[in-house]
């Protein structure tokens, strides 16, 4: 990457950069004419010297014309070079916003594709938290002067000449007086923009603290928490916070003082005009018109002058800011750049051995992790690596052997070709590996497991005709800014690396492996509570509805019938909120959200129609006075209130003033707001939950009149932001746990939760359910970095990934140690005899569980100290004998 | 039965007879109210418990696993508490217990437990009076099982 902003833009953009330049050189004589033509029309046209008529000769024509239509014919010259002069501007700034935009992100895509080409131990040093800021804030300023770099000297640089030149054509010594302290100023800036300059420095990197510290904190907050360190981080944040102001304000200071200076310059000037333009008119050897003519053009040279400076102080500020950023991101040991984009020259099946020779690795401290270690193992066979004690280089090997690490010395060979200078693009085809800090991206379960497959577009996604030239368009511009015009929707999936032959056979595959990581259960689990996009699988969700009805015959049964209470469109569900008894259906957006359906007007029509909002209103001061009674001594523990109360915490002291204003005043009184957070209390009552008596029988009844009302007269417009509870029909908002039950779980029943999974997991065996769940499991997302889901569960997904890749040698590197014994024997023997015939390199942290490998490495202390089958290994007095059995 | 009336019956139970209404009105309220048949079990001895049952309506029987099997030990019926100790002293269950008619209960979780004694430092008074009686009832039962051996 260029080491300077000019290096960078000239490099990548030296054609804009001169028709920009052509485009304003062009411009300089429109602006030198609309100058010179003012003064034609007060000395000529007004003035009238040299009388009428005046004489108009363009060689191919003439006119003769009298003052008036001479005038005219100036002023409307003038009006056009206006227009004129204001096109060209326009032009330019557009021509440079999109130069600047186009340089912006090529800027910070090759900035990511460093990131990718870091080596790894460069992650130890920078935090995403200093990475994320550079690739983002810190290039907007960058992106945005690339347009000006050249052009604003140019333009404004042209324009100050110009009016130099019309200031010395009127008189050479008012020329001289113009730029007289021009070098004074050219002198001294530049030593005060220094000072700037180094603040500037500062001030970047400061702000790179700041975020590394905002970065550790969210990373571990649960520290944070657990140590009650919040005081010493914000004392920490305060301190650099406060050397930021420091430093901002000194900036921000000079950079003022600058300006001051410039001013004060520039309005010196005007008094060398005075005194001696002044002289000169006097003594009669100038034109008094030319006088006020050079005091016109000296202020128009004000506005130029200051940009320039201006530009000269963005130059340096973002001279400084590129330095900063891009001198991050040149760690030495970078990946090749081809390695990432380019397809495979010798994409064959890796064979032969895989042969260590003297292979040593030291850390970026300089110590020796792995000391000549030398082996020969058939790639296609399983292998146990296991490491005794710590330091053992057991972690390490495995790394060399993913290519994640390059040996320090030494090699390492599979059959005839060296493994460091294997590409990135046969390392990750050709090799699998699973760490034991099992990362997910932030996508769905699925996209995950077939993050392996998906190394270049492969087939191109079905296009609708009208939108493929914006495509193509878009393409062009991604490789006019230096990027990638890979289509992201593209179908990436590589089935054949799979040994599938198309998505359905794709789909078995993951499902098989589900079951061979012992995933399914788990993943069924997510399905349920995951919600099924009804017009994209319509005959999924018809097999929902079966499952439902199937419920319903189960439900029938006298043992089970009390555990759901279904929904039925004529009766009051003492198990569902009075929000959700009213609307009788999912709210689907914000419209109807049951936190604010008081304030909806639909909601309050209705109310007002059934006569209820009077009862509501009563119900809800009920609610109110017991709320506050019960809760108003915990406000010291806000947590227990939102648990178990109507009201959050913080709202609970304004409910308590409503509750006295209604004591004081009553009901009727109240308005507004306050009504509002009265009428909205008795949504959330659930009669079977909250034992309050509060919605007796009478009110049941009138609720339900409430509810077909407000189903009869729901307004068309509103359509789609309620899916209406129908037995009959799928419901697209609602859960696959909540559509088969179609009711409210009962509370208050022993293992109610156990009862219900059972009965759910007989009607989904018996509906063939099964997979459509699974299917829906494996679309949920699993959250940053795979928070949604356990460390056993994420490590499991990611031995189903690397399975999923098919992979001629699978490196898996303690990736058990978060399952629990039983599930660990049972992975390990799936795993094995999923790789039969297959290349398998497994650190493990059992030694017992080597007994199932071919052939098992002893490390210790960072060397290879045994090597053999499990037999030869397992005699007395070996370490491995020792580890195996400590006793 | 509404609010009122599970106040009234924790009003009758020894260990909540001298908390204050708003307290007895708060316990019932976050509190479950759980209803089981004749024959469930409430919970299983040995396993680890996280609540506490106060029974309103119902008995049930206390079975203790001995090696010659299951021998029911006691039986506890309406306005007595049982599983206390589990969610005091994380000790698993001591015994088991079964409905033996039709229950209800009101169900108290161990973290709503722990924060309402911590929230209200008189009922933890109580409730230490309460457990007080019962070992000098248990130690005097001890002694006089040992005079009679």
């Amino acid at each position: 990457m260029e080491s300077s902003i000019f290096g960078f833009t000239l490099r990548h953009s030296w054609r804009q950069q001169l028709v920009l330049l052509a485009i304003i050189v062009t411009s300089y004589p429109f602006i030198y004419l609309s100058l010179d033509l003012p003064k034609q029309i007060v000395d000529q046209a007004i003035a009238g010297s040299g009388g009428f008529p005046k004489t108009i000769d363009l060689g191919f024509a003439r006119w003769e014309l009298d003052q008036i239509p001479f005038l005219m014919v100036l002023s409307f010259l003038f009006l056009s070079l206006v227009i004129l002069n204001g096109a060209f501007k326009y032009y330019t700034n557009t021509y440079k916003g999109r130069l600047n935009e186009r340089m912006l992100r090529r800027l910070r895509y090759e900035l990511y594709v460093r990131v990718l080409r870091f080596p790894l131990p460069q992650f130890r040093k920078m935090s995403s938290g200093e990475i994320i800021p550079m690739i983002t804030s810190e290039t907007d300023p960058i992106g945005n002067f690339i347009g000006e770099s050249l052009a604003t000297p140019a333009q404004q640089g042209g324009m100050l000449v110009v009016y130099l030149t019309f200031i010395f054509m009127q008189d050479p010594i008012l020329g001289v007086a113009a730029i007289s302290l021009y070098p004074l100023q050219g002198w001294l800036i530049p030593r005060l923009q220094r000072k700037v300059n180094n603040l500037s420095k500062q001030r970047v990197r400061m702000m790179r603290i700041v975020s590394d510290r905002i970065g550790d904190t969210v990373a571990g907050i649960q520290e944070v928490r657990v140590n009650d360190a919040a005081a010493w981080h914000l004392a920490d944040m305060s301190r650099h916070l406060g050397e930021i102001y420091h430093v901002r304000y000194e900036i921000y200071h000079w950079k003022q003082f600058i300006k001051f200076l410039n001013n004060f310059i520039n309005q010196l000037t005007p008094f060398f005009f005075y005194a001696i333009g002044g002289y000169l008119v006097i003594t009669g050897s100038i034109s008094f018109g030319a006088l006020v003519a050079v005091l016109a053009a000296y202020k128009d040279l004000a506005g130029p002058w200051k940009e320039l400076l201006d530009w000269y102080q963005l130059k340096e500020d973002v001279r400084v800011k590129y330095d900063q950023v891009v001198e991050q991101f040149h760690p030495e040991g970078m990946r090749d750049p081809a390695g990432l984009l380019q397809d495979p020259r010798d994409d064959t099946p890796l064979t032969g051995d895989l042969a260590a020779n003297a292979l040593s690795f030291a850390s970026d401290m300089g110590s020796k992790i792995l000391d000549g270690v030398s082996f020969s193992i058939p790639v296609d066979g399983h292998t146990a690596i296991v490491g005794v004690g710590s330091g053992s280089g057991a972690d390490e090997l495995a790394l060399l052997i993913a290519g994640l690490l390059t040996p320090s010395q030494g090699r390492l060979r599979i059959g005839d070709r060296d493994l460091p200078g294997l590409p990135e693009s046969v390392i990750g085809r050709r090799i699998a590996y699973v760490g034991a800090n099992a990362y997910l991206m932030n996508a769905t379960l699925r996209e995950n497991l077939l993050y392996g497959l998906r190394h270049r577009p492969l087939r191109p996604p079905a296009v609708d005709p009208a939108r493929r030239a914006v495509l193509a368009e878009r393409a062009a511009e991604s490789r006019r800014a230096g990027n990638v015009d890979f289509d992201i929707d593209a179908d990436w999936t590589d089935y054949a690396a799979a040994g599938v032959d198309g998505p359905a056979a794709l789909d078995a595959r993951v499902h098989e492996l589900l079951r061979t990581v012992e995933l399914t259960a788990d993943v069924y689990g997510l399905g349920l509570l995951g919600t099924l996009d009804q017009t994209r699988d319509p005959a999924a969700a018809e097999k929902v509805l079966a499952a439902r009805a199937a419920i319903q015959a189960e439900l029938s049964d006298p043992l089970l019938g009390t555990l759901v209470e279904r929904f039925d469109p004529d009766r009051y569900n003492n198990r569902a909120t009075v929000a959700e008894n009213l609307m009788f259906g999912t709210p689907v957006g914000g419209e109807f959200a049951a936190d604010r359906a008081a304030t909806h007007p639909y909601v309050r029509d209705v109310l007002d129609r059934t006569g209820l909002t009077g009862d509501f209103l009563r119900i809800g001061l009920k609610l109110g006075q017991t709320m506050v009674e019960l809760f108003k001594d915990l406000s010291a523990s806000p947590d227990l209130v939102e648990q178990f109360s109507f009201i959050n915490a913080e709202d609970l002291p304004a409910v308590q003033a409503v509750v006295q204003k209604v004591g004081r005043d009553g009901v009727a009184a109240l308005k507004g707001d306050d009504r509002a957070r009265l009428l909205q209390l008795p949504f959330r009552l659930v009669a079977a939950r909250h034992r309050l008596g509060l919605i007796d029988e009478p009110m049941k009844r009138r609720i339900l009149e409430a509810r077909h009302l407000f189903s009869s007269a729901f307004p068309a417009e509103l359509r789609g932001t309620i899916e209406f509870f129908d037995v009959a029909r799928y419901n697209s908002a609602a859960s696959i746990q909540d559509n088969i039950l179609f009711g409210k779980v009962a509370l208050g029943l022993p293992q109610v939760g156990a009862r219900i999974h059972g009965m759910l997991a007989a009607v989904v065996e018996r509906t063939n359910l099964w997979d459509v769940i699974v299917g829906v499991g494996l679309d949920m997302p699993v959250g940053i970095g795979g928070s949604r889901l356990s460390l056993a569960q994420r490590q499991k997904i990611v031995i189903a990934r690397a399975l999923l890749k098919n992979a001629d040698l699978l490196i898996v590197n303690e990736a058990t140690a978060a399952l629990d014994g039983a599930s660990q024997a049972v992975v390990h023997t799936m795993v094995l005899e999923a790789r039969r015939g297959r290349g398998l390199v497994w650190v493990i942290h059992r030694p017992d569980l080597a007994r199932q490998f071919d052939r098992i490495l002893v490390m210790q202390g960072g060397h290879l100290v045994e090597q053999g089958t499990f037999e030869e290994l397992s005699r007395p007095g070996s370490v491995f004998a020792d580890v195996l059995d400590p006793e | 039965m509404s609010l009122a009336e599970e106040v009234a019956l924790l009003r009758k139970i020894p260990l909540f007879s001298n908390v204050e209404e708003s307290k007895l009105k708060l316990l019932a309220f976050t509190s479950e109210r759980m209803v089981f048949n004749s024959g469930d079990v409430l919970f299983r001895q040995d396993q680890m418990g996280d609540a506490a049952y106060i029974i309103m309506e119902g008995r049930a029987d206390v079975i203790v696993n001995t090696p010659n099997g299951p021998l029911t030990v006691a039986q506890v019926g309406k306005n007595d508490f049982v599983g206390e100790i589990a969610i005091l002293c994380d000790v698993p269950r001591t015994a088991t217990v079964q409905a033996a008619s039709e229950m209800v209960t009101l169900c108290i979780s161990k973290e709503l437990f722990f924060r309402l004694v911590t929230e209200f430092p008189q009922m933890a008074v109580e409730i230490m009076r309460v457990l007080a009686q019962r070992l000098e009832k248990t130690t005097r039962q001890l002694r006089e099982a040992v005079a009679h051996n």
